[in-house]
């Protein structure tokens, strides 16, 4: 019996090593790299959607101008994104997002075009209005949120009833003291935080900010790299072999000079450039002028974003309460955490973030409407879903979801582009929703 | 190797209890889960609580631990009134608890809940390395074969979060251990460790309340035996002044040793 047992399972197991055996090699390289394989299959992912639009739409899908397009579409939902991410994972939801928005949106077009150069007297294009603006908004997005957060903490009220009664109440307020109007114009250095022109005025970094940006990002990663090898082997803890460290190193290094260079091969329009090029006195080249836009400031307030949200997520006891939280509720307060406090915490970052979508969308549209926002939750809790968050909570990277939002956009730029009707855009992009989060699940399960 | 016969200190009255547990009181929604219990502890002693489903063990345990503040009565550590409002004030006392569901947060790695609550900072941010390296001191010294620290504990083996969730309590400095059914999901061999790490943080010194259905582990481990039944406590004895028929008989039929009739001993084996 003993021995007849092994000879039974042995050819089976014999293929089933030999299958092993040929993946091997990769998938022990793939661990000596230590990166999160759900966020390369996503990447995998989008660099697929990118060739395939490519392809289908002659070349125009990954030219600068739409990379460059992409890039700042992306950015006001994906600002929202990271902030939803710590949401969803402490177990909670904002339906909200969109109708915050559209109400901070509105404020800030109020204080900057009504209160203070009419009712407080300033007048238009005070060189302090943009930033007064931007701080009021953003503590005001910090206080509508705060009050949504404390209802569902310390009321304990359903944060699905609490925003859903918040996307009602936001949106109702807007209609209620706007009455249909739009307030405009956005103040000229607001307007810079939208990514359009003034003039010649570039909301964008410009060529060589932008490369620097690029070059600091870069000695950035490099220094955290080496801090954290040092740290770990202080502790006498295994280390990644160096080859892995130099790979993964040099792939982010080129992906952020990839997106320099992207954005800085992007020029200006042409009639800017020539009333730049005049301001300036430089003579007009036969060819035409290419003067690089650089990154956008979009782009550079997503990219802050994400980098402070990160760090909150991950380096910070407020982050990792939040992880805890949506892994086991009970076990976080018998830890003797203040998850009241926490959850509250987490929607008080969202209202901030909303305010700070707000003004990129109310800025780029030189204009807030009644209808800023509308739907904008649906955008936001589909990109950090897309980008891997779970809604049984305790799971989600704020990566993964810029990369969600990146996904999202590219795929309804792509349409646009291919001349696809918006109701089958929508129908497109459900479809992706599901199957994404549908794909996620099967494979998370057979990893279990 | 340890025996069974041992000779325990046994507890002399003139020494301050560690813990002293005065009329505690708890309701639920006007149901009385613990009504008026008294019971203490002394340092390197491990005091059995048992009692059937429902009896009250768990949750006068939760008053101890900050879980559930008691409505009315007194805790009294070291000879001082305390009041425990909360977890955090229980471990601010030296308190830990180890509960039956071991309260981890799956999604998170073993230092991460050694640590959780507790995390070690520098300069504000998270110090996951120092975080890793105490972990895997104080885990080494309960399971040496633990090798996932960074894995999510929700791929570990019961066993191997069971250590976590002792290297949570114990890591701490520990003087009060609260050990809610700590061997309810474990292997023979994983008990034995168990029982072992009791017997070793006893000789450091470290008093136990050891909540458990099973009669033996009980008998093998403590000093003196609590019976609680109804929310009420039946009584405390000393482990070698009773039989494991009159603790189950106090269990069962909520009565004293000296109050068990023959008839009451033998319907228990019926």
């Amino acid at each position: 019996m003993g021995v007849s047992v092994p000879t039974q399972a042995a050819p089976e197991r014999g293929t089933q090593t030999r299958i092993g055996a040929a993946f091997a090699p990769a998938m022990s390289a793939l661990r000596s790299l230590e990166v999160d394989t759900r966020l390369l299959g996503m990447l995998g992912a989008l660099l697929l959607i990118w060739v395939g639009f490519n392809i289908l739409s002659g070349g125009t899908f990954l030219s600068a101008r739409n990379l460059w397009n992409l890039s700042v579409q992306s950015a006001s939902i994906a600002i929202m994104a990271t902030g939803m991410v710590l949401i969803i994972v402490s177990r909670n939801i904002d339906l909200s997002v969109g109708s915050m928005l559209g109400f901070l949106g509105y404020t800030m077009a109020m204080i900057q075009a009504v209160w203070i150069p009419n009712d407080l007297g300033f007048g238009h294009e005070q060189p302090l209005t943009w930033i007064i603006t931007l701080v009021l908004g953003i503590a005001l997005g910090a206080l509508i949120g705060g009050l949504q957060g404390f209802v569902v903490a310390y009321g304990g009220v359903p944060s699905f009833i609490v925003t859903l009664g918040g996307l009602l109440v936001w949106r109702g307020l807007i209609f209620r003291y706007a009455q249909g109007q739009t307030i405009a114009p956005m103040e000229s250095t607001f307007q810079m935080l939208g990514g359009g022109t003034v003039g010649t005025r570039v909301g964008a970094l410009g060529e060589w900010p932008s490369w620097t940006l690029g070059i600091v990002l870069c000695l950035a990663i490099v220094y955290l790299q080496i801090s954290s090898r040092r740290r770990r082997r202080r502790y006498a803890f295994p280390v990644r072999p160096l080859w892995a460290e130099g790979l993964v190193g040099a792939v982010s290094c080129g992906i952020v000079l990839g997106v320099v260079w992207v954005a800085n091969s992007y020029p200006l329009p042409v009639n800017v450039a020539l009333q730049y090029a005049e301001e300036h006195g430089i003579t007009v080249p036969p060819g035409g002028l290419f003067i690089p836009t650089g990154v956008a400031f979009p782009v550079l307030i997503m990219l802050i974003v994400t980098l402070v949200v990160t760090f909150l997520a991950t380096r910070r006891r407020f982050g990792r309460y939040v992880y805890a939280i949506g892994g086991n509720p009970d076990a976080a307060a018998l830890a003797g955490i203040n998850v009241r406090r926490t959850i509250m915490l987490t929607f008080a970052l969202m209202g901030s973030l909303a305010a700070i979508s707000a003004a990129v969308q109310t800025a780029r549209l030189n204009a807030a409407v009644t209808n800023l926002g509308v739907q904008n939750e649906l955008d936001v809790i589909s990109a950090a879903v897309i980008g891997g968050t779970s809604f049984s909570g305790g799971i989600g990277t704020v990566p993964g979801a810029i990369l969600g939002a990146v996904v999202m956009q590219s795929l309804r730029s792509g349409m646009v582009l291919l001349l696809v009707d918006s109701p089958t855009q929508d129908i497109v992009v459900g479809l992706v929703l599901v199957v994404a989060v549908g794909l996620d699940t099967f494979v998370r399960r057979g990893v279990r | 190797m340890l025996t069974q016969t041992t000779p325990t200190p046994a507890p002399v009255t003139q020494r301050v209890p560690l813990v002293e547990m005065r009329n505690i009181q708890v309701s639920f929604g006007g149901v009385r889960a613990v009504g008026g219990v008294s019971i203490d502890l002394y340092a390197g002693e491990v005091v059995g609580l048992v009692g059937g489903n429902g009896a009250g063990k768990s949750t006068l345990m939760r008053t101890l631990s900050g879980a559930r503040p008691p409505d009315s009565g007194q805790i009294v550590i070291n000879g001082q009134p305390v009041t425990i409002g909360n977890p955090r004030d229980a471990k601010a006392l030296g308190i830990e608890t180890i509960y039956q569901t071991l309260a981890l947060a799956d999604n998170l790695d073993a230092p991460a809940n050694v640590f959780l609550g507790r995390e070690v900072t520098a300069a504000t941010t998270l110090d996951d390395a120092a975080m890793e390296s105490a972990t895997r001191k104080v885990i080494g010294r309960l399971n040496p074969n633990f090798k996932n620290f960074k894995a999510p504990v929700l791929r570990l083996s019961g066993g191997q979060r069971q250590a976590v969730a002792i290297a949570r309590a114990i890591h701490f400095n520990a003087r009060v251990l609260i050990m809610d059914e700590p061997t309810a999901a474990l292997g023979p061999a994983e008990t034995a460790q168990v029982h072992t790490l009791i017997r070793q943080l006893k000789s450091e010194g470290i008093g136990i309340f050891l909540v458990s259905h099973d009669i033996h582990d009980v008998f093998d481990l403590s000093e003196r035996i609590s019976v609680m039944y109804h929310g009420k406590l039946v009584g405390t004895v000393n482990k070698n002044d009773v039989t494991t028929d009159e603790v189950l008989g106090m269990i069962i039929l909520g009565k004293p040793p000296t109050k068990l009739t023959q008839q009451d001993l033998a319907e228990l084996h019926g």
